[in-house]
């Protein structure tokens, strides 16, 4: 099978090591993967602030960039939630529908499609799960706490096959960080004090080490850790999956 | 005088809000205690998923009839000896309650708990009219007596303090000065308000649910003041707004099985009762009211609001409204559901609603008839950027990062660029005013590469190895 | 045009497409003791629940528990320790200094330990409210699991206009979401389960 892999925007201009991580965890799990070199955005931060009209140029872009692949592969839940959901902006031909039926989350590639039942990766940490909401509410990738229903969880089946990692509990498993795209700068004060709750929340539980899928989360809650200069490492899933270490 | 202006501008009421810290941790945890108690008591109920799915169900049925339902109500509620009335809008609505009023001579008119009569604004218009309007629940009686607006639909009072009780008691009531267990100032509220029930001319409640099969309606309180209104008073009016109706006297069972689980936390509301008929000697009239829900109701991506049976879930779930409260909405419902009701009454003026969000889809979740509360966040924030009405700063940057990302070697150029200047620019060049970003959290440290550039690295070197 | 046919015509221009009504099941559970469950969940919302062998303790009962109430009202004829004349009284205003009222529930609803009070058992409907405390005597045999069951069970027919489902005392949480039991209708509540 072949696999595209897609790089959000902001994990290619500033995360890039998340990226390395998704790459070289593919490969190891023998995927071939081709990243396209002309990717840019998936075309969400528009969308969500209300101008879905000017997200169709990128929406199309990427659906070219990405259409002859059988899967579709990137570690950012919201970005590949937005493509399935939202891409009904574009008209549906054949190659959007492929896209839109053919896009994954790594963790939800692993766990749905490679079915992966073990990882060769160590990491004998205190490690607080930050769930982000598009991961979970939008794509059900675990249960959420307002539902009665059986618990489930990709993200955390994988961390669980991961030597010595120590999952906290959290007083509140799953309420958002307060990152929201635009909501982060346009309602500011609500959002850094979401933040600040987030990360309380894991010190609480004595994390050394707050992990999710979502590197928008990750980076506002690394940012609001870096101003208060506490010592919480922030990594993302995958680089602890491909047997990253706090050195 | 609570709601009066033209731009609801919730992220600046917010920030003020979010000012006091300490008393925004107190404020989220009251309301996330609510929230926690709900999940204690649906995990309690092996079919709780269920029932939400056929409440969604019924409720769209219901929208689908409701011309149907609204005449098989009348129609009942006719036989049973009640006065029904219908009210285009709220004026219409408060000139009804007027004439009733003014029909039997009403000076003093006790009032149970209908966010209809706040929507419609019809304490001040009785006022203005010369009738003594006394609220009767607890939570509005003290709002009332500060003449502020209630900042949520089941709990009117949840920002205010135990102190804050106290001084308004003291200063209307007479109570003891510095006053604050809440045993001593409910006391006090129940001396109070047992004269007004006992003095008053007429009574006016809402209405939870209205039974189509039946023409009856049922009204759900903890403190009993609904019912020592309606059966004191020779007048009992009750005011629904029209998708309050449900088809059948049994569906009663679901809902009212959804309804205080997932308000409060509680099995069911301590009084849940059923007017059919007048007493002997007392008139009953219902008030039936449009006031833009039957425009609600032709707008499809929006008509499923027109479920909601208030029980406030939504509010106690988001983690916006907890830290902003209900006065940062400025309509007559907050949080989740108001910011889906208002921009179908005012568009502009609630503009800022539906980006009061993260999207993080938790009051979906907790909704008890399903609705898609935060699909059709996203759907009213297309419509406003359709209308013009985004601030002008988001709509240049949302037009410039349209342009850039599909235009692939201008969104790398765009990149590189911050990633060379970010480490390069001085402290006070990043973090100002200017960049609401940084004023409590760091930017990103900026990588030498990008991922494309070390890609691109990574294969040059596994070419040349060749 | 009156505002009725306005609205009707708005409503019939802009209603959705059709959708069929669903039948909601029972969901009746026969793995609870149905009158335990009652009685936790009795406690649970502010209520006590009494279990008694029979009908000709229910006086005895009331004396034991009640004995500094100065007005008792009853609608049931056997209730001897009551003193004030309800069916004397057409006034219900008058009602308001009465202390302790004793009445009869038609049957009751163990998942929230409410209880089905028709206006046909009260001599008055604003009884259970203007009370200051109240006993309501249930026969046990009468429960039935939720409310779905108690829907099926109760007859409007005979309900003269009105009934209340009674959930424990009156309550308020306003102040502070400190619970508060007693705020405007009944401060406390006490069910008789009566074995009959």
């Amino acid at each position: 099978m072949k696999v595209g892999f897609f790089v959000p925007c902001y994990i290619d201009q500033f995360y890039p090591q998340v990226a390395v991580a998704t790459l070289q965890l593919l490969e190891k799990l023998g995927c071939e993967v081709c990243y396209p070199l002309n990717q840019t955005c998936c075309g969400q931060p528009m969308a969500n602030s209300g101008c879905e009209k000017d997200s169709i140029k990128t929406a199309g872009l990427f659906v070219e960039n990405f259409k002859e692949f059988d899967y579709i592969v990137g570690p950012a839940p919201s970005c590949v939630g937005f493509v399935r959901e939202h891409y009904d902006i574009l008209e549906q031909t054949p190659d959007v529908v492929h896209v839109r039926t053919h896009i994954f989350d790594i963790a939800e590639f692993l766990i749905d499609i490679l079915k992966i039942k073990k990882l060769d990766a160590r990491f004998p940490h205190k490690v607080g799960l930050h769930t982000s909401c598009h991961g979970q509410r939008g794509m059900r990738m675990a249960q959420s706490s307002e539902i009665n229903g059986p618990a489930f969880s990709k993200q955390k089946q994988l961390l669980e096959m991961v030597d010595g990692l120590e999952l906290i509990d959290l007083d509140r498993t799953d309420e958002c960080c307060g990152f929201g795209g635009t909501f982060s700068v346009f309602e500011e004060a609500v959002s850094a004090k979401m933040g600040r709750d987030r990360v309380a929340d894991h010190e609480r539980h004595g994390a050394e080490v707050i992990t999710g899928g979502d590197t928008s989360c990750l980076m506002h809650l690394e940012g609001t850790i870096r101003r208060q200069n506490k010592n919480i490492k922030v990594i993302h899933l995958v680089e602890i999956l491909n047997g990253t270490t706090l050195s | 005088m609570k709601n009066d202006a033209q731009y609801t501008n919730h992220s600046g009421k917010a920030a003020a809000f979010v000012q006091d810290e300490a008393r925004t941790d107190w404020h989220d945890g009251a309301l996330w205690f609510v929230r926690y108690k709900r999940d204690i008591q649906i995990k309690k109920v092996p079919e709780w998923e269920t029932m939400r799915e056929l409440a969604s169900q019924i409720k769209a049925n219901v929208l689908a009839n409701l011309d149907k339902y609204l005449i098989q109500f009348e129609e009942n509620a006719l036989k049973n000896g009640v006065q029904v009335h219908w009210a285009k809008d709220a004026r219409e609505h408060n000139e009804i309650v007027l004439n009733i009023l003014k029909n039997k001579g009403v000076k003093k008119l006790v009032k149970s708990k209908s966010m209809l009569t706040e929507e419609c604004h019809l304490n001040p218009f009785l006022i203005e009219n010369g009738i003594e309007v006394v609220d009767t629940d607890l939570g509005e009686r003290i709002v009332q007596l500060r003449d502020e607006a209630p900042s949520h639909i089941v709990l009117p009072a949840i920002h205010l303090k135990k102190e804050d009780v106290g001084a308004t008691f003291h200063k209307y009531l007479g109570s003891e000065e510095g006053a604050k267990d809440p045993k001593y100032l409910t006391e006090v509220a129940r001396g109070h308000l047992r004269e007004k029930f006992l003095a008053a001319d007429a009574a006016l409640t809402g209405v939870n649910f209205a039974v189509a099969e039946t023409g009856g309606i049922t009204v759900c309180t903890n403190e009993g003041n609904a019912d020592l209104g309606a059966h004191l008073a020779p007048v009992h009016i009750a005011s629904m707004g029209m998708e309050k109706l449900i088809p059948r006297q049994s569906d009663l069972g679901l809902f009212l099985r959804l309804l205080a689980r997932n308000a409060t936390g509680q099995p069911i509301t301590s009084f849940s009762s059923h007017f059919f008929k007048p007493n002997v000697g007392q008139e009953l009239h219902f008030v039936i009211v449009d006031n833009g829900r039957s425009e609600q109701l032709g707008r499809a991506d929006f008509r499923k609001s027109l479920y909601c049976i208030r029980c406030g879930a939504c509010m106690n779930t988001c983690p916006v409204y907890r830290r902003s409260g209900g006065h940062s909405y400025g309509y007559t419902v907050p949080g989740p559901i108001g910011s889906i009701l208002s921009p179908g009454v005012d568009l502009k003026k609630y503009s800022s609603l539906p980006f009061a969000s993260t999207l993080c889809g938790s009051c979906s979740d907790v909704c008890p008839v399903k609705i898609d509360i935060h699909h059709q966040l996203y759907k009213w924030r297309q419509i406003i950027a359709q209308e013009n009405e985004l601030p002008l700063s988001k709509k240049i940057s949302m037009k410039v990062t349209g342009f850039l990302f599909s235009h692939p070697s201008l969104y790398r150029f765009a990149g590189k660029t911050a990633r060379t200047m970010l480490p390069l620019m001085p402290r006070f060049l990043v973090y100002n005013k200017l960049n609401a970003w940084g004023i409590h959290r760091e930017v990103p440290v900026a990588p030498k590469q990008s991922f494309r550039e070390w890609y691109i690295e990574q294969q040059k070197k596994g070419a040349n190895k060749e | 045009m009156t505002s009725k046919e306005y609205i009707l015509q708005r409503v019939k221009q802009n209603k959705p497409e059709q959708t069929l009504l669903p039948d909601v099941p029972d969901f009746e559970r026969l793995d609870v003791d149905w009158v335990e469950h009652f009685k936790e969940t009795l406690v649970f919302v502010g209520g006590q629940a009494i279990e008694l062998e029979s009908d000709v303790e229910v006086n005895l009962r009331i004396q034991e528990l009640f004995p500094d109430m100065k007005v008792i009202a009853s609608d049931i004829p056997s209730v001897e320790v009551a003193n004030f004349d309800l069916n004397g009284t057409t006034d219900p205003h008058l009602l308001k200094d009465i202390d302790l009222i004793v009445i009869r529930g038609e049957f009751g609803v163990a998942e929230n330990a409410a209880v089905w009070v028709p206006a046909s058992s009260l001599s008055h409907r604003v009884l259970p409210f203007i009370t200051q405390h109240a006993v309501i005597v249930l026969d046990k045999s009468q429960l039935v699991w939720n409310m779905h069951q108690a829907y099926k069970r109760l007859d409007i027919d005979k309900a003269n206009g009105f009934g209340v489902f009674i959930s424990g005392p009156s309550k308020t949480a306003d102040i502070e979401q400190s619970l508060v039991i007693g705020a405007h209708g009944s401060r406390s509540l006490v069910v008789f389960l009566v074995n009959k």
